[in-house]
């Protein structure tokens, strides 16, 4: 099976993991205590301290933290090492409220980096590949997480950062790229460029592609991977707890596993914040074992999703993650209903339209009002209109099959969409609440 | 024969039936023959152009949806009762309308038809003494 970056510890013995993390875990929350009065006032405030955690099994013991918090100790509050230590910030988009900065000494962005090396190395990485990231690059994470995981690997790395499409095509059509990191939206973009411009999958080198950084269904999968001709493996993260590598696929594609050697995972309840038993889905909330500048402890990350230790017959022995049903920031809810955008697109992709869509949410009458725009392609267009709106009426009918309310589907032109070549902006809420 | 008919997804919005015709005029593409379907949200335009690959190439590379679609089309005498015998030969050959439209020329007229099974529908036709026109002659009126 091969394909590990640290084989010693990405497949080490469950026992060895657990040993290595009950020795993190007092140290680290020591370390906290002792050098961030932020966090130590909330567990004198939860009445807990460092004596009180002797191992891993005391975890339940400490108080969670959110982005509440990383917004009310903005922008130093959290640092746990003099700003002269720090080599780097990155920051959160900001989409959810105010933005928020971390901080990273160089060991930190060594650890990050041995974890994206771990995910491109797991995808078929090795230093024969050129790599092309075209994530964004800046305070964004997806750009420098999976540039400094190809240099560790030592692919040629080209570093392009998103958008200018037809330049992206460009290099790796030239140099030959053989990976490439960018969202999946952005992958099904360029996908779609690729075909536009004649190319057939067996027309373009990639052989492989680390997506992440937004919801993706597994329809979306199929696509981008017949489009590009590639196999897409999902990579996780969030810039609180370094960036994208917290966790990532394996060749199984059967979740990602977790780099617990760094990162403690469990799953809580997100109403009553008690722990939930291995194989529950729940809210993934991540502590940083070894972190020095940004050391978060129990940070809840609104991610919903399962966590299974199931013997993977890749030969890694972390935790693995199921894909996150949605982050609660993406959630909507509508008329009483969750709803994730993933599961709109899920709805699309199964009906034969395309993952450009955009959801509209307005309220009249104190009611909700739940608008799907979807774009409409070549293959679902007919020159009858009962014909076409028959097939609008089985999308709405698949929607309201899988989220339980009534949407509204209206069919735009293509590429009518804004397409954003970061981030899909997939929801537009005029709500007044 | 029957005869490609462009049709072309427009959002029912004002702009979009100009955005259309102006691609088309700046490809220098004439229109024959339009005929327009209309929802609250989106329409179809169907038409009928001189050169329908080029039509519906450009269409394309400018984000429009551009399909084509077959139809049958007859050529009449522009006079009272000539639609009507038209269509008693499609009754007496049990054929179903989907949708039709019609232009006239200087001194005949032209019948456009869209049927569920074209093949099928023009040899029923055919037998009752009606001949479709063709590309080369729809093109040629």
């Amino acid at each position: 099976m091969g394909n590990y970056f640290q084989e010693e510890i990405e497949c080490a013995p469950i026992e060895k993991i657990k040993a290595l993390q009950d020795e993190l875990l007092p140290k680290q929350v020591r370390y906290v205590w002792e050098n961030v009065p932020y966090y130590r006032k909330k567990m004198e405030a939860h009445g807990v301290t460092p004596e009180d955690i002797k191992s891993t099994a005391d975890l339940y013991k400490l108080p969670f933290m959110s982005k509440a918090d990383l917004r009310d100790a903005y922008p130093y509050g959290l640092l746990a090492v003099p700003l002269k230590d720090c080599v780097r910030i990155h920051s959160t988009s900001g989409t959810t409220g105010k933005r928020v900065i971390i901080f990273y000494t160089q060991e930190d962005i060594d650890l990050w980096n041995d974890c994206t090396a771990r995910a491109i190395v797991a995808a078929g990485g090795t230093k024969e590949d050129v790599c092309q990231v075209a994530y964004g690059y800046g305070l964004f994470t997806g750009g420098a997480g999976l540039d400094g995981g190809s240099h560790k690997v030592g692919c040629l790395t080209v570093p392009m950062s998103s958008g200018n499409t037809e330049r992206q095509i460009m290099f790796i059509m030239d140099l030959q790229a053989t990976i490439i990191c960018c969202t999946p939206s952005y992958a099904a973009y360029i996908g779609e460029t690729f075909k536009e411009m004649g190319y057939k999958p067996e027309d373009i080198p990639l052989k492989a592609g680390i997506f992440g950084a937004e919801a993706w269904s597994e329809e979306m999968r199929r696509d981008i991977e017949k489009t590009l001709g590639i196999k897409a493996y999902d990579i996780y993260g969030l810039t609180e707890i370094s960036g994208p590598g917290v966790a990532f696929e394996c060749s199984e594609q059967k979740g990602m596993h977790i780099n617990e050697d760094h990162f403690l995972a469990e799953i809580i309840d997100p109403d009553t914040g008690e722990v939930l038993p291995e194989g529950t889905q729940g809210e993934l909330v991540f502590t940083a074992l070894d972190k020095k500048a940004f050391p978060l402890i129990r940070y809840r990350t609104r991610d919903i999703c399962t966590l299974t230790r199931e013997k993977c017959s890749c030969g890694r022995t972390h935790v693995r993650m199921t894909k996150p049903k949605g982050r609660s920031d993406d959630m909507l809810i509508i008329r009483g209903v969750n709803v994730f955008p993933s599961q709109i697109e899920t709805v699309l992709m199964n009906n034969g339209y395309a993952a450009n869509y955009q959801i509209i949410v307005g309220r009249i009458n104190n009611t909700d009002t739940f608008e799907v725009k979807v774009e409409m392609t070549p293959d679902m267009f007919t020159d009858n209109v009962g014909e076409v709106q028959a097939r609008r009426k089985v999308l709405e009918d698949g929607l309201r099959a899988m989220l339980g309310i009534k949407a509204k589907v209206t069919l735009v032109a293509p590429k009518s969409i804004t397409r954003s070549e970061g981030k899909a902006v997939r929801v537009i809420d005029n709500r007044k609440i | 024969m029957s005869v490609n008919q462009v049709s072309v997804f427009l959002e029912n919005k004002p702009g979009t039936l100009n955005k259309m015709t102006e691609v088309l005029a700046s490809h220098n593409i004439n229109i024959r023959a339009l005929s327009l379907a209309e929802t609250s949200e989106f329409g179809i335009v169907r038409i009928l152009v001189n050169d329908v690959f080029e039509a519906t190439n450009i269409l394309r590379e400018n984000n429009l949806i551009a399909i084509l679609t077959p139809v049958l089309a007859y050529e009449i005498e522009d006079k009272a009762g000539d639609l009507n015998s038209l269509l008693e030969k499609f009754t007496a050959a049990n054929v179903n309308i989907e949708y039709m439209y019609a232009f006239a020329g200087k001194t005949r007229a032209y019948m456009i038809f869209r049927v569920n099974d074209t093949k099928k529908a023009e040899a029923l036709l055919n037998s009752k003494g009606l001949k479709s026109l063709t590309q080369e002659e729809i093109s040629a009126v």
